[in-house]
């Protein structure tokens, strides 16, 4: 229990903008995310990775688990605003603008260790702490 | 004249060997499902099957699995695919009664498998997404798989599993995906397996 709280107290938010990734490489923006993981910061993006950052991110979120002995791997969420557009069409029109943070969407990204999970519908978005 | 020959040639090879990938979250049933198709139609089974979570961690594959439905016939190379996920906690496996050791050895594993089966998305021609119908469907793995299928215009079809149990939700998973047909399934009990296959040659027209 005790363990738990002091988690939580070293656990801190960042709010991204998408312009402090804009110019990076999905490299980069991989990296910095995970960097900020990695420091236990919980990060919102404003905005979305699009489909071959995310699947990037969890392939290098692996490869760090495989390496870094106290990290488990990340949860990660899309919030989008816009209820009444289909996962596809939201996606589709990402995918065609080539970037997709100028949408709004946000992007809840934080480590397992302290976003316990992030429940999702279409709608709303949970995001238990633990 | 000889190079169109090759490439029809080509044309004709690729459509009569396609590579399947089953994708999906850990613990869906992509295994219980590859394994019907390959005894079904080769007689041995692809993996081994568990409850524990990442059972599969390698990429395994049946090389020319050719099935035979409704007159129509088809050969296939099976991939099978390790669960994706974003975490992983080799305690989550203690509770399985699996050793520390074992445990830790297991999840070292289960990480190089994800790994391993994103790699594989860029060398596939169709998918069969393979969801635990008694679940969430909305969670950010299956839209992260699907997004990248939707960007690489692979052809998709998502099946339904475990509609033996009384909490499947079928409807839930055509409601979250409806731009792609969805099979219900119980690849333990091999239910709708005619479904699947009707489902599965349409599939592959589509590659």
């Amino acid at each position: 229990m005790v363990k738990k709280n002091i988690k939580l107290r070293d656990m801190s938010i960042h709010i991204m903008p998408y312009s402090e990734i804009r110019e990076l490489s999905i490299t980069e923006r991989v990296k910095k995310i995970l960097n900020l993981i990695l420091g236990n910061r919980v990060v919102i993006l404003q905005g979305r990775l699009r489909p071959e950052e995310e699947i990037r991110l969890i392939e290098d979120t692996m490869a760090m688990v495989d390496h870094i002995k106290s990290f488990k791997g990340i949860e990660l969420a899309v919030v989008e605003s816009s209820k009444n557009e289909s996962f596809f069409v939201k996606m589709r029109r990402g995918i065609a603008q080539g970037l997709t943070g100028e949408s709004s969407s946000l992007t809840v990204i934080g480590p397992a260790s302290i976003v316990k999970e992030i429940k999702k519908d279409p709608s709303k978005i949970e995001v238990f702490l633990g | 004249m000889l190079k169109l020959l090759s490439r029809l040639f080509g044309i004709f090879r690729k459509r009569d060997n396609l590579k399947i990938g089953f994708y999906g979250p850990p613990n869906a049933g992509k295994t219980s499902l590859a394994n019907i198709l390959c005894l079904d139609w080769t007689g041995e089974e692809l993996g081994s099957v568990s409850e524990i979570p990442h059972e599969t961690r390698h990429v395994q594959f049946k090389e020319k699995v050719e099935i035979e439905h409704k007159g129509k016939k088809m050969v296939l190379k099976i991939v099978d695919t390790p669960g994706i996920a974003t975490k992983i906690d080799y305690e989550d496996f203690i509770g399985f009664g699996v050793s520390k050791q074992d445990a830790k050895k297991r999840a070292k594993e289960a990480t190089q498998g994800i790994i391993e089966a994103i790699k594989w998305l860029d060398d596939v021609d169709a998918v069969v997404i393979v969801l635990d119908s008694t679940e969430n469907p909305y969670s950010q793995v299956n839209l992260t798989i699907i997004g990248n299928l939707l960007a690489r215009k692979i052809p998709v079809l998502v099946v339904a599993n475990k509609i033996d149990l009384r909490k499947s939700n079928v409807k839930k998973i055509e409601a979250a995906f409806p731009e792609y047909p969805v099979v219900g399934i119980s690849a333990k009990k091999a239910t709708n397996m005619n479904e699947f296959y009707d489902a599965l040659f349409n599939l592959t027209k589509k590659v």
